[in-house]
Formats: C-alpha cells, structure tokens, sequence
C-alpha cells in the first residue's frame, strides 16, 4: 500500500521452540489512521506492537515503518519516533509526572526551558492540569489519571506514530469510557499513526478508523467497524457477540 | 575518673591516629568494594547464569574466617603481605559480596513493566542503567554498602593482626598485656564507630527509599561527599605515620612492645623518623614482612630464627647458634646485629605455692607430678620442634588430657588461677614476678639459648649508617633482670610502654658501645 506509515509484509514470527504467534501476516496502516486490533489474550496483538517498534525482529517477512525495514533502522532512533503505551503504564515511580512525560526530550537533549514548556503543554492536552499534578508523584495518582500521564509521556516529542497496548484495560467502565472521548479529541488535534490493540470489541469500535481481527496469528477482518460488525465470518461473530452480552447485562441491570 | 578515660586523655593523639586509620580501611575498602562490586552486579544481574556462580563465590569468601584470610594472603605477592595494603585486599574481598548480592537483587527486583516502557521509548542500555534501574536499584544497592561497611568497621580490628593500625591495635595489645582498660580502649570506640556508620548509612538508605523522591540525588551526593571527606581526612590524619625512614616491627606480646619501643625511640635519637608496627602477630609474619621490606628492623630470638623460621636442627651452644643464624640472615638480604644481652629461653612455669609445697626445683620433678596435673601452652610452643613434643620426651612428661592451646599471655593468668598446673612461658616475663610464678630449672639443657638480637634489611642498614649505629648502642645492654623489670613495669604496673622504654634508654651511655661481642654471654 503506497503512502503507508506502517506495513506488516508477510511477516512471521515466533519465540525460538515456540509455537508460531504470526503466521505470513500482512497489513498496512496508513499515516494518520487509527487501526484497532481485537483479538482474544494471547492471540498475537502485543507481539505486532513490538515488531513495530523493534523490541522484536520478524523470523520471515518485513515490517516496514515510514518506507524503511525494521531491521535497518537504528533502534534508538525508531523508538524515538514511535509514542508506546502500555497497560501497566510503566511510568518512573522515581521521577514525577512532569519528568516522566520529559524523558524523551530530554534524552533527545532538548534546552530546560523547551522541555518544560512542552511537558506543560502536553499535561494540559490530556486533562492534567500541569500546577496540580506537574510536581505530583506517580503514586499518588489515579488509574485513569496515570494512564493520561502515559498517553503524555508518549507524545513528548511529537512522535508520528503511536501504538497502545490494552492502554485502557486495568480501568473501570466509567474512567474507560471518558478517557475514550478524551483519546478521540487528542487524536483529532494530533492527527497520529496509531495502532492501538485490545481484546474489547466495543473499545476498538469506540475507538478505530478501521477495526482488524486477530485469531491464530492471522487476520480475519480488517475494514471499516460498520462493515466489521456485518461480517459473517464466524470467528468475528463471536467476538462481536461477546459485546452484545455485555450490553445485555448492563440493559437488565438498568 | 575512668581508667579508660584516663588512658585516651593520654594517648589521645595516638587514639586520633588509630581512629583516622580506622576509618581509613573501612571507607577506603569500602570504595573499593562498591566500585568493583556494583559493576559485577549489574553484569550478574542481566546474566542470571553467570549470578549464581559468581553469588557461590562470594559466598565462599565471606565463610573464610578473617584471621586465616590474613594467613592466606600473607605469601602473595603485591596483595599479600603485612600491614594496610593487605588488610585492604581482605577487606575489599569481604565487602564485595553484600554489595554484589544486593546490587543483583535491586535490579531484578523492578518491574518489567518499568524496563519495557524504557526501552521502548528509545533508552540506550546505558541511558536505562543511569535513568531508572540505578536509581531505582539504589536503596538496595546502599543496603549492602551499609552491611559491607559494618562488618568492614569488625574486621578492620582484626587487621591489626598483620600490623594494618586501626583501633584493634588497643584490642591485640590489651590482650597481650592482660589488660582490660587498653582492650576497652580499642574495643568501644570501634563499637561506637560502627554503629555510627550503621545510621549514617540507614538514614541514606530511608532518604533513597522514600516516598518523596527529591532529595534522592541530592542524598546521594551528600553521602558521597561525606565519604570523600572521610577518605581525605583520615588519609591526612594517617599520612602523619607513614612515609617515615624506618619501619620498626615486633611481634605480638609485651616484651616485643618494649623492645620495639626501644628500638624505636633509639633510632629516632639518631634523627631518623620511625613508623612503629608494633603488634605485627607471630614470628613467621615478622619474618615475611622483613623479608618483602614492609619492615626494616625487628628483635627476633637465635633458637627462634634457627628452628622456626630456617627449619635447622636445634642446637645448643649460643655462639654456634647466633653465628649460623647470622649467617643464614645474611643470605637473604638481611644482617642480625649484635645480641641485646639477654637469654629468652621458655621457662617452664609452675605456682610458687606448688613448688614450695611440692619441692618442685627441675622440670624433672614436675614430671612426677605430670600425671595428675593440666598443661596450658600457646600455639606456636603446642608446634614448634623444639617445643612441647620434644619436651615431653626429654622429660617423661605424662598429661592425663592433652595440654590446653591458648594465648600465651592468658596461660600466665590461667596458672595463677588453677586453671592449669603447669605452662610454658617466657624467661623474661613479668609476670613471673607479679603472679608469684616459679621457673623450673632446665637441668636436661633440652631448650636451645634464645638470644635477642635487632635484625635488620642490609638495604635499610645502608641507606641510614645511623640505623646501626642506633641498634649497635643497645648491644649488650639489656640483661634478663633488665628486659623483666620493664616487662612488670608494663604488665603488672600497666605504666605507659613508651615511658618505660624512655626511662631505660635514658640510663643506657650514648655514643659508640665499649667493646661489643658478637658472641653473646653464656647463660
């Protein structure tokens, strides 16, 4: 696909002596886009991730991200260039928020005085007022309000390309659902590559320009959620029931 | 006043040296330690297979009881030896493992989540080290430095075994001397530096751990900075001892003290400055550390030098012993000056109340009384070839109970105090006089003469003609009456060493000796 950010060419991948988690996977991103992945645990969502960002390294097939093969880019450098959010968050618990999110730029040796105006800048666009939390700890915060400080951390230096693993996975339905409508206004001023994997059908129709379905280490769907949620394809049927029995539950509950 | 009080107010300025020196071992090995040990850790830490080998080692290491790991050092060339530069070696190597073990732990112990997102963003391996898992690993890392740097506070006092200074130096020469009040005077402030080292390092390590990270570097540099300072100015009080012309040695029991003060004092009469490592533990370290220069001049005994030390037949003729042991000095680089004077042979030792009512004279009669008596005797008597085996063989002495081993200079007050019947001490004890002790006389002529004699590196000798003359003035000088008095003075009166050693060398004429002998008297 031509003018893709990121493209997955026929990549497989497994552990040595491990079973195959991707399988001749292909698939392209394009710049700007959100594509959410949905796939149950273990079916191979967090591996793509990292061959994205070259935490691992395809055994056959390339990933190539902005027209380069992974195993050409310099590792430090890809990095830099790709925001990544984990479940965890994975923030310092030594460091306060304000210099979780300088991290980057500070490791890309920007002047004092621009890091500090940018962690400002970026504290405010997720929800965190940077006088209130800028100096608070990460201990001290919420879920919700350190998996913001994580989307911050991720954008410090404007990456191109953002990837979110389960990002909102460990958060209650309330906190989920807000921080959902807070990911699309960021995303609608940012305007990033983003691949974000979960194993919620509904979050990844919340969520994504395109919605991809991830079963045995291939892909079983991947097109608009409007067209995702006709699908026939049994395989993507029962994930899509799995949403409507949670909307059930909650129906009755009401 | 307490007497302990009493003896820092007078030795205060030694006290200050000893403390500094003190301090010195124990932050500089401890420096050491972390700048070898941090770096095995993080090593280990990323390579779990090669951690539990290297953690056995460590382990292995720190099994070895001190004392034997001075022994085990003291035939290595460069680390081993006498004095500081080997009780570093030992100290280091005991430090090592704590630091080690915690620095692995620290750093296993952080979260994947933590080292994934670190990576991820584009950390270097050496960014993520100094970033995050350094200093998330340090409140672990500052708990071993602190183990290290306590148990280094304990072991440094046993490094005054192999004369490295330090506050077991009052510990060994109160021991020697029987004497509580210098044991204390070592002994408490090592304890009190040891628990100061203890929360001082606590407090870092609380300030590391908690839950307001600010002052996190500002911590670290502080306990940094504190340790410099101590480095700086312990080597600067310590500095004031070394670097000296002469190095005068003696061995580890009170007449050497006085006949090491002696020297001392008479060498610095002739304008040479002296670096005193008195204490230095048994004749065979003496002898190692004459030989690889870390001394210039000790007191060693013929019969001594000629059985123990050059492993040669016993004799008995004094003159035939001081001239092949002279002799046998001089091949390896070394001249044994003219005897002192006096005869230090063993004495074998029983109560006076005994003898007189068991009409003990000769080590004969004791014999008779053998069997239903307990022997007492040091170590190195226990070992020697001219020591209990052959005794007991001259003399048919039969112990129901194989004889005690223990501390020489204890043996004198385990007899006193019906511990034990019969010991084998020193002629020349003082102690012979101050516990009503009797020497039986050896009328089987079974113990080899143990003249005293200074001897000295031929190279030091060389270098400071006056070294000789100082030694050769004290030639001749000391008889056994004279060498007993100063060692009461100093075990039973418990009067200062240095003063007893001023207040001889005060009577003794300066200038060149009238006719000195290299035949020492007959006994």
């Amino acid at each position: 696909m031509p003018g893709a950010a990121i493209e997955f060419r026929d990549v497989s991948f497994a552990r040595p002596s491990r079973p195959r988690v991707l399988d001749h996977f292909s698939l392209a991103v394009g710049a700007g886009e959100v594509l959410a992945l949905v796939g149950r645990s273990g079916a191979g969502k967090s591996t793509l991730l990292k061959l994205v960002n070259r935490l691992l390294l395809p055994v056959s097939g390339a990933v190539i991200v902005e027209d380069r093969d992974t195993r050409d880019w310099d590792p430090i450098r890809l990095r830099r260039r790709i925001g990544y959010v984990l479940q965890e968050v994975g923030l310092f618990p030594h460091m306060t928020v304000a210099s979780n999110v300088g991290v980057v730029p500070r490791l890309e040796h920007w002047a004092e005085d621009r890091v500090a105006a940018r962690t400002m800048e970026l504290l405010d666009l997720v929800g965190l007022p940077a006088a209130q939390f800028a100096t608070a700890w990460p201990d001290e915060l919420s879920g919700g309000q350190r998996q913001r400080v994580g989307v911050a951390r991720a954008l410090a230096v404007d990456p191109p390309v953002l990837l979110m693993d389960e990002p909102f996975g460990a958060l209650d339905p309330l906190t989920r659902a807000e921080l959902h409508a807070e990911f699309r206004r960021i995303q609608s001023r940012v305007r990033k590559t983003v691949i974000i994997v979960t194993h919620d059908m509904g979050e990844a129709f919340a969520l994504g320009d395109r919605v991809g379905v991830i079963e045995d280490g291939t892909l079983v769907a991947c097109d608009r959620p409007m067209v995702v949620a006709a699908s026939r394809d049994m395989r993507v049927r029962r994930l899509l029931d799995a949403v409507r029995l949670d909307r059930d539950a909650l129906q009755r509950a009401d | 006043m307490w007497p302990v009080v009493r003896f820092w107010s007078t030795h205060r300025h030694e006290l200050v040296t000893l403390l500094a020196q003190h301090l010195l071992l124990v932050a500089a090995s401890t420096l050491v330690a972390v700048a070898i040990g941090v770096p095995i850790g993080i090593f280990a830490a990323r390579r779990p297979r090669l951690a539990a080998p290297l953690i056995a080692m460590a382990n292995v290491v720190q099994t070895i009881p001190s004392l034997a790991m001075f022994g085990f050092l003291l035939p290595v060339p460069l680390a081993g030896g006498v004095g500081a530069r080997a009780a570093l070696v030992v100290l280091i190597l005991y430090g090592l493992l704590p630091i080690v073990r915690t620095t692995i732990a620290g750093l296993r112990g952080i979260d994947r989540a933590i080292r994934e997102a670190g990576v991820a963003m584009g950390m270097t391996m050496r960014e993520l080290l100094r970033q995050v898992e350094l200093p998330l690993a340090m409140p672990s890392i500052v708990a071993g430095v602190r183990v290290a740097a306590v148990a280094g506070v304990g072991s440094a006092t046993i490094a005054a075994a192999i004369g490295a200074g330090g506050l077991g130096e009052y510990i060994y020469r109160g021991l020697s001397m029987v004497d509580t009040t210098v044991i204390l005077a070592g002994a408490i402030p090592a304890a009190l530096l040891a628990l100061v080292v203890d929360g001082s390092l606590l407090w870092l390590e609380r300030q590391l751990s908690a839950r307001r990270r600010a002052p996190v570097r500002r911590a670290a540099f502080a306990g940094a900075a504190a340790l410099a300072g101590i480095l700086l100015a312990s080597s600067a009080v310590a500095a004031w001892r070394s670097g000296a012309d002469v190095v005068v040695g003696s061995k580890n029991f009170t007449e050497q003290f006085v006949l090491g003060e002696l020297l001392a004092q008479a060498i610095e009469r002739e304008g040479l400055s002296v670096d005193r490592r008195l204490n230095l533990g048994g004749t065979l370290i003496c002898d190692r550390a004459l030989l690889m220069g870390d001394v210039d001049v000790y007191v060693e005994y013929t019969g001594t030098a000629l059985t123990a030390i050059f492993h040669r037949p016993i004799e008995k003729d004094s003159s035939r012993v001081y001239d092949e042991v002279r002799e046998l000095y001089a091949r390896t680089g070394r001249t044994l000056l003219p005897p002192l004077g006096f005869n230090n042979t063993f004495a074998i030792l029983v109560r006076g109340t005994d003898a007189r009512s068991l009409g003990l004279r000769t080590i004969g009669d004791a014999a008779r009384e053998s069997p239903r008596w307990r022997a007492g005797f040091g170590y190195e008597f226990v070992g020697r070839p001219d020591g209990y085996p052959g005794l007991a063989e001259a003399y048919g002495l039969r112990f129901p109970a194989p004889p005690r081993v223990m501390d020489l200079t204890l043996s004198y007050r385990a007899l006193a105090s019906g511990q034990v019947d019969l010991i084998a001490g020193d002629t020349t004890a003082g102690l012979i006089k101050g516990l009503d002790l009797l020497q039986l006389e050896d009328d089987r002529h079974y113990f080899p003469p143990y003249d005293a004699a200074a001897v000295a590196r031929a190279e030091a000798l060389l270098r400071y003609p006056q070294l000789r003359r100082a030694l050769e003035r004290l030639s001749g000088r000391i008889s056994a009456a004279d060498m007993r008095a100063m060692n009461y003075a100093a075990d039973v009166e418990h009067r200062d060493i240095g003063g007893i050693a001023a207040g001889f060398l005060a009577r003794v004429p300066s200038g060149a000796p009238e006719n000195v002998s290299a035949v020492p008297r007959r006994r």
